[in-house]
Order: C-alpha cells, then sequence, then structure tokens
C-alpha cells in the first residue's frame, strides 16, 4: 500500500505511515480542524528504493567510512552524495502512476506541505523534530514529487544519520513515510508546548505573524506566553521584536520585513492565546501525555499542523563535536548577518590586532614587560581562536547551501559541480604562490642568480627585481613562522624551496587544469531563478563565494596574530641563550615567562619520550579515503610530521600530511599529489589541490603512519585511493 | 546432458555477486573476490578493477586465469548442495566497440558500482572462457568446453 489518507490510517499503520503521519490522523478523528492529507507509505519509500537501485547505493555510501571515524565535513560529503543520488533517480512507472493517480486526485492544484513522517520519528523516546526536511507551499504533482524526493533525502542528511547513530539506531533499517497535507497560508502561526520543559507546572505559547518556519529554524523571534497549565492563566507575555515574517511565495516561502503596523501588535489576542492552549489540551488528551504542537491560524480559524509527544530531558551533547557543528548549521538569513559581522567587524579587528602588535618595538621592552607581553599576546590569540570557532566554522555553511540549492537547480551529476562558481580570482594562499613562483622564474632565467641560491649566499643577490620581490613577499607574507625560527637562517630555507620550483613549471600545470574544466556562469545559474527570486539568487551566490574565499583566508588572518604571539616568544627565547645556551631553544613558552620575570628561575626540561615506532611485519598496501581530487600520481612520498618536513619536499613528491595548513600551501605546486588524514572534498587541502590540477586524497586515517619518506605512493584522486607501492628499505 | 549442464553453470553463475579470481603473481598465485557478470552465452565473465591493484598487474603479465563461484552457506549442507564452478580462460580488457553494451550489462547486475567502474582509473576486463569446470554432490566433476 503505497498511499493512505489520513481519514484512513488506523492503529495497525504506524509502521506505514510513521510518527506523524500517525499523529495526524489520531488528531483528525478527534476533529482538531486537521488540513487534509494523504500519507505516502513506508512501503513507498522501500519500493522507490528498490526498483532504482538506491537502496545499495545508499549502503555503499554510507560503508564508505566507518561513522566513528568520519569528520563532520565528511559526514556533510556522504550526505550531499546521496542527497543527489535522490535528485537523479527516476520514479519508476508503477510508482509514478500510483502517485500521480492518489496525490493528483486529491489535491489538484492546492498548494501542499510536504513532510517527512519517519517510522519512529516522534515517538516519545526520540525526538526528531527539525532533523528531517519539509516543504511548504508546493503546487502541482511533479512538483510534489520532486520535494517527496527531498523529503526522502532528509533521512540521509548529516544531521540525521548523526542523530540516529547516536540514539543507536540502525542505519540501514532508516525508512521514511512522507505526509502530504493542504497547505494554509496562516496570518499567525506557531507552536505550543504542553509541559514547560523548565517548569512542569506551566504551558508555553510561541507565536509569529505569517508562517511558523521562521520561528522553527530561529529566524524569526516569537512571542512568548508562559500559561498556568492546570487552568491556562496567563502568567507573563515576553514581546519579540517583531521585525521579520516568513510569507509564502509564488513557490515556496521567503523571508520579508514585517509591516511596521504589525510589528506594534502581539501576534495573538489573549482570546487566541486561550484557543490555542484549549487546542493544546485537546491535543495531549488524544495522545495522554503533554505535546508539542504546530498550529496556525488562518483568518479566524485555527489549524492543527502536527502534533508530538515533549521529550523528555536530552542528555548533554556539549561534549560531541559533531553535534556541536551540526546545531551550529544556519539558515540563509542567519549566514546573511553573519557574513556582514565577519566582513565589517571581525576581519578587519584582526587585522588591526595583528598591525598593532607588529608595529609594536619588542626590543625595547624590559625582561618583565615582554613576559607581560608574551601573556597578552597569548590571551590575544587565544581570544581569536575562539572566535575562528564561533563565526568562521559555522560560516563554512555559506557555501553548503550554496551547495545544496545549485544541485538542485542545475542537476549536475557531480555533486560537486557548484565550486566550479564559488572559485575565487584570487587566494591568500595562491597569490602567496605566485610571488614564489615569479621569484623562481628569474632563477630560472639567471643561472648566476641559481648559483647564488644553490650556494647559500642569498643576501649576496644584487638581481633587482628579484630583491624586489623578495622584500615584498617577506613584508607581506612573513607570517609563515617557517621563514623566522632561531636555528635556522630562514633565508636559507627560502632559497630551498624556490630552487625546487625554479625546477618545476607549475604555471603550466595551472594552465592545463583550467582549461579541462567547464566553468558555469554566474548568469546560467541565476537565470534558473525566477525573477521575484533573483534578489535571494545574488544574495545566495554571493554568500557562497565569500564563505568559499573565507575557508582559505581566515585561517591567514589568524595566521597573522598566531605570528605576532610567536614573535614574542621567540624575543624571549633570544633573550634566554645567553643564560642558558643548551636549553633555551627547548624552553616551553610557560618556562620563557617564567626565566623573564624570575632571574633566579631555572627551567628544567621534561625529558621527551622516545617513542619508537615499532615497525611490524604488518604493512598496508592499499588505503581508503575520499577522491577529493581528481587524477593519478605515483612519487615518493614526503611525510610532513613537522614544519621543517616542508623545506625538504622536492618537486614530484606525494605530500602525505595530517592536514594541509594554509600556512603551508607553497609546496603543493611541488607535489605530485596530495594524502590526508583530515577528510572532506571542501577542505583546505582539497581546494587548493583542485586550484592546481593535483589528485588529493583525503580522509586517510593514520596517514603519517602508515606511509613512511621516501615509500612509493600511487595517489587515485578518482577512486579514492592512496597505494604504497613498495616500502622504504 | 550439456544442456542440463549448461544450465546449472548459468544458474549458478546468476545466483552470486561475486567470484574468486585467481591471478599469477610471478611463480605464486594471487586471488581477489569480484563482482563479475556473465554472459548469457557463457563465453565471457566480466568483471572490473582499479588499475593500481596487484591483479591489474598480474593480468597484464599473465592473462590467463582460473575463476571461482560457489553457492556454499558455510554450513553442513554445502557437502550435498553446494556446487562450484570453475572457468578457466583469459582475461582482456573490454574494448571500445563493445564496451557500452558490456558495461550496461555489467551495472545491471551491480548498479551501486557505477561511480567506480566508470572512474577513469578502473577498468573492465572479460574472461574469454575456455572450459568449466563444475563440482557438485561433494565430489561429482564435470566439466565443458565453450
Amino acid at each position: 500500500m503505497f498511499i493512505l489518507p489520513v481519514e484512513e490510517v488506523r492503529e495497525n499503520h504506524r509502521l506505514l505511515v510513521g510518527g506523524k503521519g500517525f499523529a495526524l490522523a489520531r488528531l483528525w478523528a478527534r476533529d482538531l480542524n486537521v488540513p487534509k492529507a494523504v500519507c505516502l507509505t513506508a512501503d513507498a519509500y522501500r519500493s522507490f528504493l528498490v526498483q532504482t537501485g538506491l537502496d545499495k547505493k545508499i549502503l555503499m555510501e554510507i560503508h564508505r567510512k566507518s561513522l566513528d571515524n568520519a569528520r563532520w565535513e565528511e559526514m556533510w560529503d556522504t550526505a550531499l552524495r546521496i542527497r543527489n543520488l535522490f535528485l537523479h533517480a527516476k520514479f519508476p512507472r508503477d510508482l509514478a502512476h500510483a502517485f500521480r493517480e492518489g496525490i493528483d486526485d486529491f489535491f489538484h492544484d492546492t498548494p501542499v506541505a510536504v513532510r517527512s513522517s519517519a517510522l519512529g520519528e516522534d515517538s516519545a523516546q526520540d525526538s526528531f523534530a527539525g532533523i528531517h526536511e519539509s516543504y511548504v507551499n508546493i503546487t502541482g504533482i511533479e512538483n510534489i514529487l520532486k520535494h517527496v524526493k527531498l523529503v526522502w533525502a532528509s533521512l540521509w542528511s548529516d544531521a540525521a544519520i548523526l542523530y540516529r547513530k547516536e540514539l543507536g539506531l540502525e542505519l540501514k533499517k532508516s525508512v521514511m513515510a512522507v505526509v502530504i497535507q493542504e497547505f494554509v497560508p496562516g496570518d499567525c502561526s506557531g507552536v505550543f508546548f504542553g509541559k514547560n520543559p523548565m517548569d512542569g507546572d506551566q504551558s508555553v505559547i510561541e507565536a509569529v505573524y505569517g508562517l511558523n518556519q521562521g520561528l522553527v529554524d530561529g529566524t524569526v523571534e516569537p512571542d512568548r506566553w508562559i500559561l498556568r497549565r492546570t487552568d491556562g492563566k496567563v502568567l507573563s507575555h515576553a514581546t519579540a521584536l517583531r521585525i521579520k515574517v516568513i510569507l509564502p511565495s509564488r513557490k515556496g516561502v521567503h523571508l520579508v520585513k514585517l509591516d511596521p503596523k504589525k510589528a506594534q501588535v502581539a501576534p495573538l489576542s489573549l482570546n487566541r492565546v486561550q484557543a490555542v492552549f484549549i487546542l493544546g489540551q485537546k491535543a495531549e488528551e488524544s495522545f495522554s501525555q503533554p505535546q508539542d504542537v504546530e498550529w496556525t491560524f488562518r483568518k479566524r480559524t485555527l489549524y492543527t499542523l502536527q502534533s508530538r509527544p515533549i521529550t523528555t530531558e536530552r542528555k548533554d551533547r556539549s561534549k560531541d563535536e559533531k553535534s556541536w557543528y551540526l546545531s551550529l548549521r544556519r539558515s540563509f538569513a542567519n549566514l546573511q548577518e553573519l557574513q556582514i559581522r565577519i566582513e565589517e567587524h571581525t576581519i578587519p579587528e584582526m587585522i588591526s590586532e595583528s598591525d598593532t602588535m607588529a608595529k609594536q618595538d619588542l626590543s625595547g621592552l624590559s625582561d618583565k614587560d615582554l613576559a607581560d607581553e608574551i601573556q597578552r599576546r597569548k590571551k590575544i590569540y587565544t581570544y581569536w581562536v575562539d572566535v575562528y570557532s564561533k563565526e568562521f566554522i559555522p560560516f563554512a555553511h555559506g557555501f553548503r547551501l550554496f551547495g545544496q540549492v545549485y544541485n538542485d537547480k542545475i542537476h549536475s551529476e557531480d555533486p560537486y559541480e557548484f565550486v566550479e562558481l564559488l572559485r575565487p580570482r584570487s587566494m591568500f594562499s595562491l597569490e602567496r604562490n605566485r610571488m614564489l613562483q615569479d621569484m623562481a622564474a628569474l632563477i630560472k632565467l639567471d643561472k648566476k642568480l641559481a648559483q647564488k641560491m644553490r650556494d647559500g649566499r642569498m643576501e649576496d643577490v644584487k638581481h633587482p627585481e628579484f630583491q624586489k620581490l623578495l622584500k615584498k613577499f617577506l613584508g607581506e607574507y612573513a607570517n609563515l613562522q617557517i621563514f623566522d625560527e632561531l636555528d635556522s637562517a630562514p633565508l636559507k630555507r627560502l632559497s630551498r624551496i624556490l630552487l625546487e620550483l625554479a625546477d618545476s613549471s607549475p604555471h603550466k600545470q595551472e594552465k592545463k587544469l583550467r582549461i579541462a574544466r567547464k566553468p558555469i556562469s554566474s548568469e546560467q545559474f541565476l537565470s534558473k531563478f525566477k525573477k521575484e527570486d533573483q534578489d535571494y539568487a545574488r544574495g545566495l551566490l554571493d554568500l557562497g563565494k565569500f564563505s568559499y574565499r573565507l575557508r582559505d583566508d581566515d585561517n591567514i588572518y589568524l595566521g597573522k596574530i598566531e605570528r605576532q604571539m610567536n614573535r614574542a616568544i621567540l624575543e624571549g627565547r633570544k633573550r634566554l641563550k645567553p643564560r642558558f645556551p643548551s636549553r633555551y631553544l627547548k624552553c616551553s613558552d610557560e618556562q620563557i615567562i617564567k626565566c623573564l620575570s624570575d632571574k633566579k628561575y631555572i627551567p628544567t626540561l621534561e625529558r621527551q619520550k622516545r617513542t619508537q615506532t615499532q615497525r611490524s611485519v604488518w604493512q598496508a598496501r592499499q588505503l581508503k579515503g575520499q577522491p577529493a581530487g581528481k587524477g593519478l600520481a605515483t612519487g615518493d612520498a614526503r611525510v610532513i610530521s613537522e614544519e621543517s618536513d616542508l623545506f625538504e619536499f622536492k618537486k614530484g613528491e606525494i605530500l602525505v600530511c595530517d592536514a594541509v595548513d594554509p600556512n603551508m600551501t607553497f609546496v603543493v605546486p611541488l607535489a605530485a599529489g596530495i594524502v590526508e588524514r583530515r577528510g572532506g572534498m571542501l577542505i583546505h587541502g582539497a581546494i587548493i589541490a583542485r586550484e592546481y590540477g593535483i589528485p588529493c586524497v583525503t580522509g586517510i586515517a593514520d596517514a603519517t603512519a602508515l606511509i613512511r619518506t621516501g615509500d612509493s605512493v600511487t595517489v587515485d584522486g578518482f577512486l579514492g585511493l592512496v597505494i604504497i607501492e613498495h616500502r622504504k628499505k | 546432458m550439456s544442456q542440463e549442464l549448461k544450465k546449472l553453470v548459468r544458474r549458478t553463475l546468476e545466483s552470486q555477486s561475486l567470484g574468486v579470481l585467481a591471478t599469477l603473481d610471478k611463480k605464486n598465485p594471487y586471488e581477489n573476490l569480484v563482482a563479475f557478470v556473465s554472459s548469457k552465452d557463457l563465453k565471457n565473465i566480466v568483471f572490473s578493477t582499479a588499475v593500481y591493484t596487484r591483479k591489474y598487474a598480474n593480468l597484464k603479465a599473465f592473462p590467463q586465469v582460473s575463476f571461482l563461484v560457489d553457492t556454499r552457506s558455510n554450513s553442513e549442507q554445502d557437502f550435498h548442495e553446494c556446487v562450484a564452478v570453475t572457468a578457466l580462460g583469459k582475461a582482456k580488457e573490454v574494448g571500445k566497440e563493445e564496451r557500452d553494451k558490456i558495461l550496461r550489462l555489467y551495472l545491471k547486475k551491480h548498479p551501486y558500482l557505477e561511480d567506480f567502474v566508470k572512474s577513469p582509473s578502473c577498468r573492465l576486463l572479460k574472461i574469454q572462457v575456455k572450459k568449466y569446470i563444475i563440482v557438485s554432490e561433494f565430489q561429482k566433476v564435470q566439466e565443458f568446453s565453450v
């Protein structure tokens, strides 16, 4: 049975129509004014999956890597690929026929809401509220069917996969039913909580003007009433800053400014508050437990949209990093606000912070003042690391949101094609690399210059153009800490890299790559949107581009601040040299501060444990990760365990590292391939690899332990494989 | 008899997704589980592999293969009911002219391998079968040439 009208749903249909469909049927039976609805059953979902082969394809995707080891970015990638599978799967003929008949006969051209109703969803134990997708104001059978697929796909979103995993539910048994319900374009909507989680004697009503989508995703702030649970007496009313409202658009919904006159008045009168309270109580009676009810007023009529039991206390998942990221998923409006904050405040403040520190003459400070300055700078750095995780990381959802919309509109087979549209004209790390390559080009042309570089006499170079470039490079990009460590001449390291670059032709490589691509123009993308949605589309494109560029540049802004912290530490370390010539290099930051503040303090060095990795008989032969940069490459591995390893890098080697940090991108043009422990298709290393057309595989757990410098390694950037051909003898 | 035997081979090959491919690594045998499909006339068995694998390197050097497909269920019944079919032949890469047709056949049986098999670093190969050896009822051995 594929379709079941809500009035025909019986007790034994719960596993067929899911929690939401089942609850609606019960509310319908109680005459709680539920808009008419039909359920697409779990059988329909299963049949679609089996007939299209998606069941097996999904299993392939979710077993690509153990979810226990997957980072949130990898989970997002998995979700993106599965979503694309749904978007491209065609409805088998018999299913399409059954759906068309069942749905079209019921609704004709009436706009509907297409809502998720996963099995097990909204049961008392496991609230999936907000985890799966629902779409409102959808008209026409083809459009409804498209959105049915999107609701099904949301069973496999990163949030849904993670949530089910946390609840210990078996992923492969996940099934989704769908409720298709007549859409009510409400004037005022909201939610009712039968029992306030903070105080069991209270009920809560939240209400907004227009539709309640904005309330549910946090875009629109609601008015809130606290009521006495026993009789509905209003105990308090907290008014909101009523600025925005979600209204139906020609297709779907949109966020607009609220009429200022309306903004002066609460969305619900006291009579209506009572009406909602009574509705909530009836819902509670129907299910014999307190309910979380979504409702809407259309003119004078109050409709019940859905109801679910209020879940008991949720366990604290704050320590779970993945859940934390998921909790930071933001709506378009949220992300736009974040963009303004980052562009107008955060970045200028970061630049100003590092510039102010850069101007300070540290050599003139007394030892005590220097100790204080180191501490101050450490605090500043910690502060910005915190800002980074609160603003920049969630802002990465900007290009993810763009990717999702792009895939919905363009229907590209490659779920990552959208990246082409976001590629910036310039990125800090690429600009920096271009300067290095320009210097390398001069070395290539001038034999004398090359010889001086080889002899380690870079300071003797008189070549005016080279000098100019070098000065500019050191001035702009000297935030590479590796260029100013104490124990090695920085210029020597730089010259080694320049000589390697002079021996390669990265510019050509870049060119070749560009030709191989078929970029999609912004105009083509925008043309897919209707006239009234053009502003939204442009805003989204702008958001996507900025968010994508920032993925790279944000680290560099932070890197500049870190460098200023390290400059102070370095100054302190230098001052310790006469006192502790044998140990000044090994002192921790705290020991440096103590030594500077207290002349009598003598640092004791912790004996470093030598962790000798026992070479066992066991060896990795082929490792599986994510294909993050297309292509095939074989070369000797260069494993980056510490920064100095970068300067040993030779042209044609395979870069094997934990994560490509934007501050180490300068070796990428030399690399034939990249292998990264950190997973994801859109992480920095993958972005840069694609820029240079270098095969790249990410998400190889223990990459730096399983591969050794000198191993002959093949990077299969098509399949996401790393093959270790020979071990070093 | 030969028709009955062919039917048994066909049934066995169609019932299984994976078979054991034996190649030769210099002087040593080397085996892999691979996803396969057989042609209706039983003349060809098709499988796919990534290019940077041992089996692919082995096949390049020495294309003769042995390919085992069986119906075992890891129980005592296997000794009475299991059928094991071994195909002997030569593996070669599927040519351009027949690739589309063979790819369709392969993906019909293994639709979830689409991304894998269409990857530029993957190859589609076919075993041109010379002979089938069929073992059933524990020790009953029959063979026929294709």
